[in-house]
């Protein structure tokens, strides 16, 4: 197999102005002739199935929850990055395209970020205009806060519900289009599996979550806007709902996955309080614009109050380490530096995980009342949570799972290595490298949707003729009959062990030894653990009831088997990139003074995973990186 | 942290069959937790002495996404003000305690299973008129629009209503006002809405009676319900802009009729 990555030629500057030039067009009769299925309804599904159907397209979207508004998307706080300059402090789309590259660590696709850059300034005036109630100023003017990894003003923001306003945006823009006729809208659906006729995705397999009844619907092309396998972990940011069915189902139909092992590990949450937890909230990078991250000089002060260590005796480890950057430095380099504090014993709250987000300074400066405006519903949200008032007393934070920059091989069409399967946002692998910077999920996701994918899947459906492929291709009758042969097997079992109790134990081995820090032999341990863990747990999980209702229990088995599965991939791609890079940390490989050791000399690549049928030899694929516009460099935020 | 022994009084339901109040025990649940996460470790129980899981909806356990709705000792998201389900903690509640957990009620929202209820008269309201009708890649400069701060932050409360439907089940109307007064109010207040204000106006207004949500008389239950503390103000603003409509519409039509006939 060999991975095309289709990058257009000149200049880079030039590249997407002259794709677009030369990507097909098909003309307005024609379209309505194509139907496409959108996978997902957040912000690259909502905005993509919402903009193809305005071009004419027949469109069918898909979300698992009952409203295509509660994607996950949702969730996003602190807000959208884009290269308008309108702080006058020398943004500009090479600055934003640099800064992404090097956030990356060097492991993203140059042209991809070039191209996510360009279109950011168009998102911005996209979601203004279509009612999303950005942050201004009094002149009237969009308002910009910093975020991490960034030296100027570049986010915009909907106090800290970014994500949710600009959702709703997009969700506003698919309903008119649902109005209109132009989508059809299916709730309360998980897709199951993938469908692929004579080597072209030609559909999916979905079961109605309230009714039970499992389909099969056809269309030319599939767009999987499905999101990132962070849950594979357990505790996350992620929402409970987030999984990578969609995603490792295409995998097993012929799909590469792209450096799994590149996981963002979120330094800002709410520490782990005990095994009931369910899932772990994000406190917003913005936070750290005005609060300062420290913990205790020495060991014994960590059973004090904050307020009884004086400040002398006080560690602004971030803003130590890394004096350009400060509390605003890049994800994983601060999560590091938090574990780091922690494995030395120095971590504060209760089994030590934890260091302090202060506000006291601010508050000083500001007063409680300027930050209650501008941070007020996280602050209210901590409180709900811990029971603590983060204006009285600093914020506990420590790092959690919050993105998966891994996901789906797309070449610059977001185009799947398997014809007629597009993948977008953070399902797709391709403008993150190995870390991605605060703020620009919710620009890619955008991009993705708005942008790219209604000016690139015409290269793609050029080459089909419409509605060549129906449901009643063999294909489609042998995926239904995979789909309800996996549904009664796991009713089958009817062994001793929930569902979760099993997705709980196959978490925290990850979370041990494929999380902040890995090692050959922990990796090696998990290894060894996974395919038992996933063995015991198709011959002891129990599903109670039946497939033919609204069963939530049969809808997480079916999740987190595939967990059982991706895990292995995720651990032996940690394992093969025998260097460290961005979220991804190889205890061999680090400097003297702890920071990651990328080899650009022997891993600037992407690893593409294909499915050979074992799991324990997937087929590795190289995609070499090339960097014309940046210099690779060791990445440095002091 | 300290445990808590609980009795519980859980609505159970399949589809339209008549329901039922379950009685279930809660013992040594951390203090700690969440109200979902209680009922999950309720849940895991059930699973293990081989009965059948209570179903509700959950996704983001934030307090953002709206898909949490429980209606907690007759209160919709429970006794915490501004709080969803899912960020009530069990703190809250003292050991020995009954709860009572019901779905959201509303003929307009109908059970799908125990605390599960179908919101889609929310979608079916914003399809017929919550947007402003702009085509991808037509909009112009962001910052072409000038909008002062304190009109960007009112429209902001009124964005910040994130769809649950607490407001529809605290009102003994089951009266979707608040939710619909929201969502135009949003976009009536932003210049971007203003083209479309009187078709949104009414096309929303009247898919919100046919969906069969009742009328509003002004209790004001829904505000003290909602999560996100959305002011009834929103109601009337929604009022006058409803008044303004149907007389645009009925002069509107008059003077078509004028124009047109002879």
């Amino acid at each position: 197999m060999k991975l095309d990555s289709k990058i257009p030629s000149g200049p880079m500057a030039e590249k997407w102005s002259r794709h677009k030039q030369d990507s097909k067009l098909i003309n307005p009769k024609n379209k309505r002739k194509y139907s496409i299925i959108v996978v997902g309804s957040g912000l690259a599904g909502a905005a993509a199935a919402a903009s193809l159907s305005e071009l004419g397209y027949k469109v069918k979207c898909f979300c698992f929850q009952d409203s295509p508004r509660r994607a996950h998307s949702i969730a996003a706080q602190g807000g959208i990055n884009a290269a308008k300059n309108y702080q006058n402090d020398g943004d500009s789309v090479h600055r934003l395209f640099y800064d992404t590259v090097k956030g990356g660590d060097f492991r993203a696709r140059e042209a991809n970020v070039h191209r996510l850059a360009e279109v950011s300034v168009n998102i911005i005036d996209q979601c203004v205009a279509q009612g999303v109630p950005f942050a201004r100023e009094y002149g009237g003017g969009l308002a910009n806060r910093s975020f991490g990894g960034a030296q100027v003003s570049r986010t915009f923001y909907a106090r800290g519900q970014t994500g949710q306003q600009l959702l709703l945006g997009a969700y506003s823009a698919l309903s008119k289009e649902i109005a209109r006729g132009g989508v059809e809208m299916h709730t309360r659906t998980e897709m199951l599996d993938l469908v692929v006729a004579d080597g072209e995705t030609k559909g999916i397999i979905t079961r109605n979550l309230v009714t039970g009844k499992v389909e099969a619907h056809a269309a030319d092309t599939v767009l999987l806007c499905t999101g990132g396998y962070g849950n594979v972990f357990f505790l996350s940011t992620n929402a409970m709902g987030c999984n990578v069915t969609a995603t490792w189902r295409a995998h097993r139909r012929g799909a590469t996955f792209a450096n799994p092992c590149y996981t963002q590990i979120h330094p800002t949450c709410i520490p782990v309080s005990g095994d009931y937890q369910s899932k772990l909230t994000l406190m917003s990078e913005s936070l750290r614009n005005d609060g300062r991250v420290w913990v205790p000089k020495k060991a014994e002060d960590c059973g004090k109050l904050a307020s009884q260590i004086p400040e002398a005796d006080r560690d602004y480890f971030l803003e130590r380490k890394y004096p350009s950057f400060g509390n605003l430095a890049p994800r994983d380099i601060s999560s590091r530096a938090a574990k780091e504090c922690c494995d030395e014993g120095r971590g504060v709250g209760p089994g030590g995980r934890g260091v302090y987000l202060d506000f006291s300074e601010a508050i000083n400066e500001f007063s409680e009342k300027v930050i209650k405006e501008r941070y007020g519903n996280l602050f209210d949200m901590y409180e709900r949570i811990t029971g603590e008032s983060a204006y009285k007393q600093p914020m506990r934070i420590y790092p959690a799972v919050h993105y998966t920059m891994g996901g789906l091989w797309v070449d610059y069409n977001l185009m799947s290595n398997l014809s007629g399967l597009h993948v977008l946002g953070e399902a797709n692998f391709s403008d993150h490298g190995a870390n991605r910077l605060g703020a620009s999920a919710l620009m890619q996701g955008l991009a993705d949707g708005y942008f790219v994918i209604p000016t690139t899947v015409a290269n793609y459906l050029v080459t089909q003729k419409p509605g060549a492929v129906t449901t009643e291709h063999p294909a489609f009758k042998q995926a239904l009959e995979d789909a309800n042969g996996r549904i009664s097997q796991l009713l089958g079992v009817k062994g001793k062990r929930t569902v979760d109790s099993f997705h709980r134990e196959l978490g925290l081995l990850v979370w041990d030894k494929c999380g902040m820090g890995r090692s050959r032999a922990g990796l090696e341990e998990a290894l060894r653990r996974i395919p038992e863990i996933r063995a015991e747990f198709w011959e002891n999980v129990v599903v109670p009831g039946s497939g033919s209702v609204a069963n939530p229990e049969l809808e997480k088995a079916g999740r987190v088997a595939d967990f059982m599965e991706f895990a292995e991939l995720l651990c032996r791609d940690a394992l093969d990139r025998e260097e460290s890079c961005g979220g991804h940390f190889r205890e061999e490989h680090q400097f003297p003074d702890g920071e990651a050791k990328r080899d650009d000399e022997n891993f600037c690549y992407v690893s593409a995973y294909e499915y050979s049928g074992d799991l324990s030899k997937p087929i590795l694929h190289k995609e070499p990186l090339t960097f014309e516009e940046v210099h690779l460099t060791v990445r440095s935020y002091k | 942290m300290a445990l808590l022994n609980l009795h519980l009084k859980v609505w159970r339901q399949t589809g339209n069959q008549p329901g039922h109040f379950q009685d279930i025990e809660a013992p040594e649940i951390p203090d700690h937790a969440s109200f979902l996460e209680m009922m999950d470790i309720v849940n895991e129980r059930l699973i293990r002495a081989g009965q059948d899981p209570v179903a509700f909806d959950h996704d983001c356990r934030e307090g953002i996404c709206g898909m949490c709705s429980m209606t907690i000792n007759g209160m919709a998201h429970g006794p915490e003000r501004g709080t969803t389900t899912c960020q009530l903690h069990m703190r809250k509640f003292r050991t020995g305690d009954t709860i009572w957990v019901e779905p959201f009620r509303a003929r307009a929202f109908p059970v799908v299973k125990d605390l599960m209820v179908d919101r889609s008269a929310f979608d079916r309201i914003m399809k017929a008129g919550g947007y402003v009708s702009v085509r991808t890649g037509s909009a112009p400069e962001a910052n072409e629009i000038p909008i002062g701060k304190d009109v960007a932050d009112a429209a902001m409360d009124a964005a910040a209503c994130i769809g649950c439907g607490a407001c529809v089940a605290s009102c003994k109307n089951a009266s979707a006002m608040l939710y619909v007064s929201a969502k135009v109010g949003q976009l009536n207040t932003l210049p971007q809405g203003h083209a479309e204000k009187d078709r949104r106006t009414l096309a929303m207004v009247r898919q919100m009676d046919a969906e069969g949500f009742g009328n509003c008389t002004n209790q004001y239950e829904c505000e003290a319900a909602c999560p996100k503390e959305i002011s009834v103000r929103w109601i009337a603003k929604l009022n006058r802009d409803y008044a303004v409509a149907s007389v645009k519409e009925v002069v509107g039509a008059g003077r078509q009729q004028s124009q047109s006939g002879d």
